[in-house]
């Protein structure tokens, strides 16, 4: 019994940690880059975005896994894009309710989610094929994960940017009085693709190192 | 002659200077996944082009007709994706019977096409511009369309002869794509500030 238990609790932690590392939603399936390059040029709206696609995520991976056993194949696409809106919407109306500014910044990208691959791939390699707890487990280590690399993402370029992280002034800037010249680039689309593309190169090279 | 000014003015916008790919980062997925070949990014793009066009008007003529104004406009996003979904469909069906070599070297893209944002992001850009005029709507889906073609050929033929070139092991692939794109923006931001 209590090696059973063991296995699962195993399973479990598997599950959390893959989407962390080994198929981090961005730098290794390289999926929901829309949102990863939009939303980065700061922190604040990047970790927003984040808590929504977790939101999202968690939500739509508990009902496809409730309603995995109804599903008709020719039909669960569209079901699983249902649900997503569903709820993409609820967050959407959320962010307008409570932090209106936030949602103005964040604009179209937040209805964008729906067509976020990440929430699909999920809803259709994970939670139409496990039960609920394995499915939950699992998006909140992807949902995690997607936030904490699109932390780190907009880290870079708002440091880079404004010499700024979270809005709390790190580098003394030259205007005042300090050393540091902002690259006005780094807040620009440019800044968002080579950052990214320097990433993931990174990655990879750490993970080739590993093997 | 004023509204031509207008639409001529909307889609040079929506083309060069408010590129999709470049300056709304919609659209990346297929644009890195669909870019090794110049045939078939030109084939996706006409795809997505027709698509977006499509989509684009039906998504705005629902939205002035059924939605404005009434508490319905909660379910926007899910009318929209309905939409992009049923014209995908038809897309995929008329690619089938009249150009199944076309049909077979999409693959899965094809039915990708419906969870490419660009499509959805153009059509809540439609309705985010407040864009009142169907005639406008129209030209502006038309013109996210060849506006995407025309990046993703671009970097088809980049990356054709990126095959070539020696780049570092680690970079290879997605990478040195993402850093091209990178470059081709830094390219495009030249446009900004010729029109509005």
């Amino acid at each position: 019994m209590t090696g059973k238990t063991e296995a699962k609790s195993t399973a479990y932690r598997q599950t959390l940690l893959a989407g962390l590392w080994r198929e981090n939603p961005v730098f290794r399936l390289l999926l929901g880059m829309c949102p990863t390059l939009a939303v980065t040029a700061a922190v604040k709206p990047a970790f927003t975005m984040g808590c929504c696609v977790i939101f999202v995520l968690v939500c739509s991976n508990i009902i496809v896994s409730l309603m995995r056993d109804l599903l008709k194949p020719h039909l669960r696409i569209l079901m699983f894009t249902l649900t997503i809106a569903t709820f993409v919407t609820i967050a959407d109306l959320f962010l307008k309710a409570f932090v209106p500014a936030m949602s103005e910044t964040l604009g179209p990208y937040v209805p964008l989610i729906i067509v976020n691959c990440i929430i699909i791939c999920r809803a259709e390699a994970c939670a139409s094929k496990n039960g609920l707890v394995i499915s939950i487990i699992d998006a909140v280590g992807m949902g995690v994960g997607f936030t904490v690399t699109l932390c780190i993402l907009s880290g870079i370029r708002e440091l880079l940017a404004t010499g700024a992280i979270f809005e709390i002034q790190i580098l003394a800037l030259l205007k005042d009085g300090g050393w540091f010249v902002p690259w006005a680039a780094m807040s620009m689309p440019v800044g968002a693709f080579i950052t990214l593309g320097l990433m993931l190169g990174l990655v990879n090279k750490v993970t080739n190192k590993e093997a | 002659m004023d509204t031509l000014n207008v639409l001529l003015m909307g889609f040079i916008s929506i083309v060069i200077v408010n590129n999709l790919v470049f300056t709304k980062f919609l659209g990346i997925c297929p644009y890195l996944g669909v870019s090794g070949r110049i045939d078939m990014a030109f084939g996706m793009g006409m795809a997505v082009t027709f698509v977006v066009t499509l989509s684009g008007t039906l998504t705005w003529l629902i939205d002035h007709l059924i939605l404005i104004g009434t508490p319905l406009e909660v379910t926007r996003y899910v009318c929209f994706i309905l939409v992009i979904a049923g014209a995908v469909q038809l897309v995929e069906m008329y690619l089938r019977k009249f150009f199944p070599s076309l049909y077979e070297s999409f693959g899965i893209f094809l039915p990708l096409i419906t969870t490419n944002c660009a499509i959805l992001g153009l059509c809540l850009f439609i309705n985010l511009w407040g864009i009142d005029s169907l005639l406008e709507a129209v030209v502006l889906s038309f013109g996210a369309g060849i506006g995407f073609t025309m990046a993703i050929c671009i970097m088809a033929g980049i990356r054709e002869n990126l095959n070539m070139a020696d780049v570092p092991k680690c970079l290879k692939g997605a990478p040195i794509t993402l850093i091209t794109a990178g470059i081709l923006a830094l390219a495009f931001m030249g446009f900004a500030g010729m029109i509005r």
